[in-house]
């Protein structure tokens, strides 16, 4: 029942987003998030779509890869949408029904908030998906190296997502396993109401973190005996290297801060 | 064969604790280049202490590890000793770092800080010799048990160790994986020269060693070769311990009045002492 997780929702395809730095996909990332927030014109948000659109294509995902990606916040985006607009006020009243006035700057609000909220997780989305989270590990690592001057630990963090990604489908399998085995002696974790859920899974939880606190001793071990002391002085079999693709994607984003800056220019 | 001195213990003592009893007690040993020696013990006999104080994981308490000169004691050699002596643990899902199994192998080359460029050849030399090569990209958790110790193998091999330490690498296997791993090292022995110190409970295994050593109660019982060892089967029976089932046979059938060599250790030379007391018995 646990064995087919998958890490993260990385799509193994071959595109050229696929192949960008892992830095450059995440500082655009970032970038286009701003350049969302920076729409004020409902006919702004075009632009941004057809950023999206365009970036969708490149990377070779199924759209609906990416529309599936705003089910999680369904509720969160209702619940913006309604509360801007019912409860925000304003100059302009568009209609009323019984006490409740719709005004037209919640009106704008409500389409505002839900818009961006839902271009802000699409185009997280992409990132996640087009990387996997060994890639992205070390494009963290690098991007966070900088700070390493103020005692951040920027490869220690590295390190510890990269173990847990390795661990992770391995105690998925102990847990089966010992789920399995407690369930041949009589346990029960899938009747009773939620406390007694939560109590069934103690005789789960305890062998569980027994046993990952004794791999996570052979391991510290083993990667001590394979002359691991810490980030200094190591080199690395993945170097990150800026290519013209990151140029090039580089110069896509340019385009669009262009385009949603020039009304205020204009 | 040479017989330089490559791992050399002397008078070692290791305790746990200050007040405890010795794990390892006043142990003094010389593995030459090249040696392929299996230790034996029954659990608590102190062998893996023992491998562990062979690349500076546990430094000894009283007395002196050197490994190709070098004192496991001075702090500027840890390093180069956990180079030189690379160690395989029990539990093959316990050691892999990374998500992939050539990123693993490139683990030890990153921490003693090689190259980026010349990490690649290295790595599929390594994976060349463990016969992993075609599992280059493959997730460890695909892996079956013998193949995951190959990598860990293959991890070490990268870092061109001069000796192979391996503390029951093949204790968690099937009979198929064991023996996977065992003629990997066998031959890795064989053709590149490398030392091997294969610490086991399986006698067959050991039996198959240049030099077998006993241990209990944290010393060295016994130290000779398998044919030498093996044919001393009550004290071994003493030791809490096994002979290879071919040499219990032999031992058996001498207990019954057959006069079959004692220190038959293969199915082959039983099968050559059969034939010798029994030439009838054998058929073309």
């Amino acid at each position: 029942m646990l064995r087919d997780i998958t890490l993260g929702q990385y799509y193994p395809v071959d595109s050229p987003v696929h192949r960008l730095d892992p830095r450059t996909k995440i500082i655009l990332t970032v970038l286009f998030i701003i350049a969302v927030f920076m729409a004020d014109q409902l006919f702004l948000y075009l632009f941004i779509l057809g950023y999206l659109v365009m970036a969708v294509y490149v990377s070779r995902l199924p759209a609906r890869m990416i529309i599936r990606s705003i089910r999680p916040m369904r509720i969160l985006l209702v619940f913006t949408f309604v509360l801007n607009l019912f409860f925000g006020a304003g100059t302009t009243a568009l209609f009323t029904i019984g006490p409740v006035t719709i005004w037209k700057e919640g009106l704008m609000n409500a389409v505002h908030f839900t818009l961006r909220l839902v271009f802000l997780v699409m185009g997280s989305s992409i990132l996640t998906l087009t990387t996997s989270p060994v890639t992205l590990t070390d494009g963290l690592e690098t991007l966070a190296s900088p700070l390493k001057k103020i005692k951040f630990p920027a490869h220690e963090m590295a390190m510890m997502m990269t173990i847990a990604l390795r661990f992770i489908p391995t105690l998925v399998e102990e847990a089966d396993k010992i789920m399995k085995a407690q369930t041949a002696r009589g346990a029960d974790f899938e009747t009773g109401n939620l406390m007694a859920r939560a109590r069934a899974m103690v005789p789960l939880l305890v062998p569980l973190f027994v046993s990952a606190f004794r791999r996570a001793g052979d391991l510290a071990m083993a990667m001590e005996a394979r002359c691991y002391h810490g980030g200094e002085g190591r080199t690395r079999l993945h170097v990150l290297k800026i290519k013209r693709g990151d140029i090039i994607a580089f110069l896509t984003m340019a385009a669009l801060f262009v385009l949603l800056l020039l009304p205020r220019w204009l | 064969m040479t017989t330089i001195p490559h791992l050399v213990l002397d008078q070692v003592t290791y305790r746990y604790e200050p007040e405890a009893p010795p794990a390892v007690n006043q142990v003094s040993l010389t593995v030459p280049r090249g040696q392929f020696a299996a230790v034996l013990g029954h659990n608590g006999s102190g062998k893996s202490t023992l491998a562990k104080m062979l690349n500076g994981l546990f430094l000894p308490t009283e007395g002196s590890v050197l490994v190709s000169g070098m004192d496991t004691r001075e702090e500027k050699h840890t390093w180069d000793i956990r180079q030189a002596a690379g160690m395989v643990f029990q539990n093959p899902d316990n050691q892999l770092v990374a998500t992939r199994v050539y990123d693993d192998v490139a683990f030890g080359l990153e921490n003693i800080g090689v190259p980026t460029q010349e990490m690649p050849p290295r790595i599929d030399e390594a994976l060349r010799l463990t016969g992993m090569s075609e599992f280059a990209d493959r997730p460890p958790h695909l892996l079956s048990g013998g193949q995951k110790q190959r990598v860990a193998i293959a991890g070490i091999l990268a870092m061109q160790p001069e000796a192979l330490i391996l503390d029951e690498a093949t204790a968690m296997l099937d009979p198929q994986g064991r023996k996977e791993v065992f003629d990997t090292v066998a031959r890795l022995n064989r053709e590149q020269g490398i030392t091997v110190v294969w610490i086991t409970h399986f006698m067959e295994e050991a039996a198959k060693a240049q030099r077998v050593l006993v241990m209990n109660h944290g010393g060295i019982e016994m130290d000779g070769t398998p044919r030498e060892i093996f044919s001393r089967v009550e004290e071994i029976r003493d030791l809490r311990l096994d002979v290879p089932p071919m040499t219990k046979l032999a031992h058996m059938l001498n207990a019954r009045g057959v006069p079959a060599a004692p220190d038959v250790l293969t199915v082959e030379e039983m099968a050559r002492e059969v034939k010798r007391l029994c030439p009838s018995c054998w058929k073309n």
